[in-house]
């Protein structure tokens, strides 16, 4: 179970991002996070690994508390959190097999790692992942030479190999099309439910959410302004969360989608002359 | 304004007065700056031996040719000599300068005061050429090889050095936020999230600087460091310009063939 | 789960060499060479040993350096140094201008291509320093030597770069210059120059402060500059003199690199 408690970041620049968020998380929950870009979607994920240092608040996985962690009990926290990136964040230049070990550095010493010498049920177990996500083949190819939804695969491979109790997945489908981020969607929430795991996921696509989360966060400027099932996304709903729009009508493209959610950032609440169109609402 | 109006018509300028003056003006200050350059040089020239340099150049190249090939097997152990100096002074700076790049760049240094120093490394061994290395190293450790790859390779720290860590700094920042969050630890990060992004400029790099000390490395023997550079040094004080010539064109096969395992070497990579 | 690949399957990086006689025969032949080639160094240890105590005396030197016994040779040393890298600077690229238009394939007739890059060749395969002296035997001692050095190495650096540059320009522009009917000097002067301009500043300046670093040691071999002034210094072993030059040409390199980053990055 993950839950936060007040947790707040300011940038040294001033700009608040995560403001005063409580969120309490089962486990096996999936949880999609919606809002517009900037509002503070990613600074939170990443406020609960720490990559973002948050600036108060607490972070209770179980019984820890992240935030009170020194830098090697915040790496074996992190051991048990897997991440999955939206441009998927592979070392290009290794192989899909070296990428999806990496998820295991926090379980052998510098010179194992170095000489790539991992124990055999690692291996094993990359491998029954590799096939679990269907790139049996692709073992020792170089991660630069595969396509956007491949990549992704080896992405979720990494983070799983790491054996997680809570997944955070960053915008997983925003660089892939509307197939291939179906397809990536379902492997997720399919793999969480096989390991009954709590996953975050940070998404722009509001179909795409309702679709594959038990539970839908909205996030606008740094606070929490919608959190409950997913059919309660009614129009006032998604007006609280995104701006003024008329959200009746079913738009016909995700192409503007990103265009969208930046105009929808930079509104204030009371504008009412937004012209592009957040992707089909009527479900 | 380049478009002004004079009695109706529209005249158009490349600049506008003021902006045109300000640039006479540089013009001026800076023709004036390389004549009085000038001057300082002319002064301590002597032209009478200027005015019959053409004389001596059409002696000079008279004398050289034709080559002196009989001289030319006794110069494969100063070759040697030479490819010696520059391959192990180049291994010799990349070693050095690897620790030094990874504590100069932003995003790897340990604490500012660390960075400072480790450019301060970079800007002393880039701006002492690798003569004047020599010529230190000779006055301190004597005539020979070691003078001669020791100062390559403390040339080669700082060019090394600054080309590493600015790869260093335009790496992609994802892949490393992705190691990090698995829990790996700070030197599994540099070696799994940073490392095999720069390794192909790091390798192109070294193999860029092992050819241009195999040029420099041809000098330091007039200094005393080994290499042909002690051949040529005798062929011109001795006035043998037969042999000169032979050195000459040894040097030149030498720089084009590292040049083209060089320029191989790169491509490959890529 | 599924689990297909249930029997253990062992794994190791693909080797970056897929041949391993290829693998095995390069790596032990760079350990040969780096034996053979250690080996021939010949150190004389007991040398090493006596000038341990010399290189403390240089290091004190650097720590107090003296500049004010021989402030006089210094001072005219560093002038010249200064004085040949301006002029040197200022020919090289005058010359370089018109020897890499004639080096880009793209604009230049064959024979003039051909002399260029030999020209360029030439002036890129020879260390300074082996110029410096065929200027010192053709003009005798001095600066001018320096000069003509130092501007024949720019037009080497130079005129390639500026080359390469030509060769890569958008056509395009150059077309509709040419279509308006310009002659081949105003099609050079509208439609190609304006193209590589940015960048021959941005060499150019980047060239003067290389050979600033090149000035000070044209002067071994008696072209000029601080160069002699040091290898005097050194032949007396005077090391805090030495070191007050060192320090002087480390400083001026670093000043002039500081402008010439802040030039380039207005220019581009």
């Amino acid at each position: 179970m993950l839950r936060l408690e007040n947790l707040d970041k300011q940038y040294p620049t001033g700009d608040r991002a995560v403001k005063g968020v409580n969120l309490t998380i089962p486990e096996g929950q999936v949880l999609a996070l919606i809002g517009p870009s900037g509002a503070g979607k990613s600074t939170l994920i990443r406020c609960i690994n720490r990559l973002v240092e948050p600036t108060s608040g607490h972070i209770w996985l179980d019984t820890q508390d992240l935030t009170r962690l020194n830098t090697a009990a915040l790496r074996r926290a992190r051991r048990k959190i897997g991440m999955i990136f939206q441009e998927y964040a592979l070392v290009e230049r290794l192989t899909v097999m070296e990428n999806v070990l990496s998820g295991q550095l926090g379980y052998v010493n510098f010179w194992q790692s170095w000489f790539r010498k991992f124990p055999q049920s690692t291996i094993d177990e990359a491998f029954r992942l590799l096939h679990r996500v269907g790139l049996d083949s692709f073992a020792d190819k170089r991660a630069d030479a595969l396509s956007g939804g491949q990549r992704q695969r080896v992405g979720i491979a990494r983070a799983l190999l790491q054996n997680p109790n809570l997944l955070l997945v960053d915008e997983p489908t925003a660089s892939l099309d509307p197939k291939t981020s179906r397809q990536i969607m379902r492997l997720i929430t399919e793999l969480a439910r096989e390991r009954d795991l709590s996953v975050i996921i940070n998404i722009h696509d509001v179909p795409l959410a309702q679709m594959f989360a038990q539970r839908i966060v909205g996030l606008r400027m740094g606070e929490v302004v919608y959190d409950g099932p997913t059919d309660g996304l009614t129009p006032d709903v998604l007006t609280q969360i995104y701006g003024e729009e008329d959200w009746t009508t079913d738009a016909d493209s995700d192409a503007d989608s990103e265009d969208a959610d930046e105009a929808a950032a930079t509104k204030t609440p009371m504008t009412s002359t937004l012209s592009d169109v957040i992707p089909g609402v009527t479900s | 304004m380049p478009v002004s109006e004079l009695n109706g018509q529209k005249i158009w300028q490349r600049r506008d007065r003021p902006t045109a003056i300000k640039h006479w003006l540089m013009w001026l200050v800076g023709t004036l700056i390389v004549l009085w350059c000038w001057q300082i040089i002319s002064d301590a020239t002597t032209w009478a031996f200027v005015r019959d340099s053409p004389e001596q150049a059409m002696q000079l190249i008279a004398r050289m040719f034709p080559p002196n090939v009989a001289y030319a097997p006794t110069l494969v152990r100063p070759l040697w000599d030479t490819l010696n100096i520059a391959t192990l002074g180049s291994i010799m700076g990349v070693a050095i300068a690897l620790p030094i790049s990874f504590l100069a760049a932003t995003n790897t240094t340990p604490h500012p005061i660390v960075r400072s120093i480790a450019l301060l490394m970079i800007v002393t061994s880039r701006s002492i050429n690798s003569l004047i290395w020599a010529l230190l190293l000779v006055a301190i450790l004597g005539p020979g090889l070691l003078a001669g790859v020791l100062a390559i390779g403390l040339r080669s720290i700082g060019f090394v050095g600054k080309l590493f860590f600015e790869a260093i700094e335009e790496i992609d920042r994802e892949p490393v936020e992705a190691v990090t969050a698995t829990g790996a630890s700070e030197l599994q990060v540099l070696s799994y999230g940073i490392v095999p992004q720069v390794l192909p400029t790091f390798v192109g790099v070294s193999v860029f600087r092992w050819d241009i000390n195999i040029r420099e490395s041809t000098v330091l023997g007039l200094v005393g460091a080994g290499g042909i550079g002690v051949q040529l040094s005798a062929a011109v004080n001795g006035l043998q310009w037969g042999r000169v010539c032979t050195i000459f064109i040894v040097i030149f096969l030498m720089v084009l063939f590292s040049e083209w395992v060089s320029a191989k070497a790169r491509k490959e990579i890529i | 789960m599924t689990s297909p690949a249930a029997k253990p399957r062992s794994w190791s990086p693909p080797p970056l060499i897929p041949n391993p006689w290829w693998r095995w025969g390069l790596g032990l032949g760079a350990i040969g060479y780096l034996v053979i080639a250690l080996s021939t160094l010949n150190v004389n240890w007991a040398r090493v040993a006596t000038g341990l105590t010399r290189g403390t005396r240089l290091l004190s030197g650097l720590l107090q350096p003296d500049f004010m016994s021989r402030w006089g040779d210094i001072q005219a040393g560093i002038l010249e140094s200064l004085t040949m890298t301006v002029v040197a600077t200022v020919l090289g690229v005058v010359i370089s201008i018109p020897v890499g238009f004639g080096a880009a394939r793209n604009i230049a007739p064959t024979p003039i291509y051909l002399f260029c890059r030999a020209l360029i060749t030439i002036s890129r395969t020879f260390q300074e320093v082996i110029i410096a002296i065929l200027f010192v035997v053709m003009m005798g001692f001095g600066p001018l030597a320096g000069v003509l050095t130092l501007g024949f190495t720019t037009i080497g650096f130079l005129s390639k770069l500026l080359a390469e540059d030509i060769e890569e320009i958008n056509a395009g522009q150059a077309e509709a210059i040419r279509a308006t009917g310009a002659s081949w000097l105003q099609i050079m002067t509208y439609g190609v120059l304006p193209q590589v301009m940015p960048r021959l500043v941005g060499l150019s300046v980047y060239r003067f402060d290389i050979n600033l670093r090149e000035s000070a040691v044209v002067g071994v071999v008696g072209a000029g500059g601080i160069g002699a002034t040091l290898q005097t210094a050194f032949n007396r072993y005077e090391f805090d003199t030495a070191g007050a030059i060192l320090l002087i040409i480390i400083a001026l390199v670093m000043v002039t690199e500081l402008t010439s980053v802040f030039i380039r990055r207005r220019v581009q």
